[in-house]
């Protein structure tokens, strides 16, 4: 065999099956989603393989009166809505909250910075459930926050904390604030802060240090945080299914209730594909202005 | 000079020491743990109201092992993992070892791509695409195909860490080998792969935290006897909070936590040695 045939061999023997794994097992079902979404929903459940419909679509927008009238209907798009709302917010709280962090941790001598980076990491290898059911225990009626604030005379009355948009979104922020904090940190760490020294000795004040120079140099880490809690964020799943309580759905919940209860798989697969999208496109826009960022941050 | 990072006592251009950096930090370590620590101690609450503290037992662990749904479930759990994750780590290190050379071919970067898809794409997406593609082709939903949607999200777990220590690996080495008449085989046996190890088991033990700890995908893969603890707790949840729940829930974070510990440890030990110096 020749030398170049031997080298292809090879690269398909080392990288074929892994990448098969994944091209048969999530490519290829995206497609297929991809496919359904465009197909007839059998009311069993299943899908009218031999019936194109742009129904699921169509349902987006619109509601289907007895009569086969379309009437606008916002109900979903309100939760689509919501979702990238809520998504918004959680990466702004964490932008707000993990900035400092980053840079407390970027000032510090070498020993402390593992330190710090292993208890920053820590978190997010615990279970994610466990994680957000903890949240549960505190934000319940007769849960540790409202037992607490009533003992101290604070309030007479349990505040209503648990099962509204305000515990969804703790419960996002706390379980993606380290992917904020994290690639921030590395575009700190790589700063040389005597330009900080510098900008004091030319007669910037604090502010003006932290928005001329700080924030430029952080800028990419930035980008990269947000990115890397807005995109999770905006498909999760557990925390407004635990702590929304059924009632602040996000798209991941309305996705899943259209193979749970709804058994609507054509609409189930357009919201994934349009959930699909949304990330594809933010994670584009990302990879054409920073590549590499992303990878090297992690 | 060593400088105390708690104590500010420094002119106004030295970043270490601005006010508020340190309340900001302690502020969140303080949000970011002690949920978690508020859950183990009410693990250890004789009390069956949860949140309020009236003494200390460990009743709800001898509850929870004794649980017979919960002991199956924890099984479920690490067959799943296991499987899963020595599925994948072999998946990906055979890729590594090829897609880490410094030569460049046709579709490399799409592949790497590919390689990171699982991870970057919301889990909920590829959960129900794959619930779809498995009912098509008339698949029973249990075990297997959890373990299968398992294993495509553990490959860029493994995959990264193995591939970023393949890439860390001083080439020269390799060269000593060849010098020195190894074959290419013998090199990798004897010079790559003993060096590669540490890289491959923290990739393992990544591999698994993240098959044990998974909701999404077991979920909507899942049928009749592939309850995880996940699976098993999110049900317990849905009904109400009981003291066991936290029991159970304790247990996790301390073998997740023992995990990552053991894989960072890897991964130092690692570093140490391919350091120049």
């Amino acid at each position: 065999m020749t030398r170049a045939g031997k080298n292809t061999l090879y690269r398909a023997l080392l990288i074929g099956p892994a990448l098969l794994a994944i091209t048969i097992f999530m490519i290829v079902p995206l497609c297929l989603m991809a496919y359904i979404s465009f197909r007839g929903r059998d009311y069993s459940g299943g899908v009218l393989w031999d019936q194109f419909s742009a129904e699921a679509y169509v349902r987006l927008f619109f509601e289907r009166e007895l009569d086969g009238t379309l009437a606008l209907n916002f109900n979903y798009m309100f939760i689509i809505l919501r979702s990238v709302w809520l998504s918004f917010l959680t990466m702004v709280i964490s932008l707000a909250v993990g900035l400092p962090v980053a840079m407390f941790m970027a000032t510090r001598d070498r020993k402390w910075k593992a330190v710090l980076v292993f208890m920053v990491t820590l978190p997010f290898w615990t279970n994610l459930l466990v994680r957000n059911y903890a949240w549960i225990l505190l934000l319940r009626d007769h849960g540790t926050i409202n037992s607490t604030l009533m003992w101290l005379g604070v309030i007479s009355e349990p505040l209503p904390l648990l099962h509204n948009a305000f515990a969804v979104a703790v419960g996002l922020t706390y379980s993606f604030l380290p992917f904020m904090v994290l690639p921030i940190y590395s575009s700190l760490e790589k700063m040389d802060f005597r330009l900080v020294e510098a900008s004091f000795d030319l007669y910037a004040n604090r502010w003006q240090t932290i928005r001329r120079v700080i924030l430029p140099l952080a800028f990419p880490g930035i980008v990269a945080g947000c990115v890397l809690v807005f995109v999770p964020a905006l498909g999760a799943y557990i925390t407004p299914e635990l702590l929304g309580g059924g009632k602040t759905l996000m798209i991941g919940n309305l996705i899943g209730f259209q193979f749970g209860a709804a058994r609507n798989w054509p609409f189930g697969a357009a919201l994934g594909l349009f959930l699909l999208a949304l990330v594809l496109i933010s994670l584009g826009a990302y990879a054409r202005r920073y590549r590499g960022e992303l990878e090297g941050s992690q | 000079m060593r400088i105390n990072p708690f104590r500010s006592r420094a002119f106004p251009g030295d970043a270490r020491h601005w006010p508020g950096l340190f309340t900001a930090t302690a502020a969140f370590f303080a949000y970011v743990y002690l949920p978690i620590l508020i859950l183990v101690a009410l693990s250890f609450n004789e009390n069956r109201t949860v949140t309020v503290w009236t003494g200390f037992s460990l009743d709800w662990y001898a509850m929870a092992f004794a649980n017979r749904d919960i002991v199956s479930a924890a099984t479920n759990s690490l067959i799943i993992a296991s499987i899963a994750s020595v599925t994948a780590t072999a998946l990906a290190t055979l890729a590594a070892l090829r897609m880490a050379s410094k030569d460049r071919f046709f579709g490399k970067t799409g592949i790497n791509a590919v390689f990171a898809l699982p991870i970057t794409v919301p889990e909920i997406v590829p959960a129900v695409a794959t619930l779809m593609f498995f009912a098509s082709l008339g698949l029973t939903f249990g075990l297997g195909t959890v373990i299968i949607g398992h294993i495509v999200f553990c490959i860029p777990f493994a995959y990264l860490p193995i591939r970023a220590r393949l890439e860390g690996m001083d080439p020269k080495i390799g060269e000593a080998a060849a010098d020195l008449y190894a074959t290419p085989v013998q090199a990798f046996w004897r010079v790559t792969l003993p060096q590669l190890i540490p890289g491959i088991l923290s990739g393992l033990v990544l591999a698994f935290i993240i098959s044990l700890d998974d909701f999404v995908t077991t979920f909507f893969l899942g049928g009749a006897g592939s309850t995880t603890l996940p699976i098993y707790i999110f049900g317990l949840v849905r009904t109400g909070v009981t003291p066991e729940v936290n029991a159970i829930s304790s247990l996790m974070l301390l073998l997740s936590l023992s995990l990552v510990s053991l894989s960072l440890f890897l991964g130092r030990d690692q570093n140490r040695k391919s350091g120049p110096g």
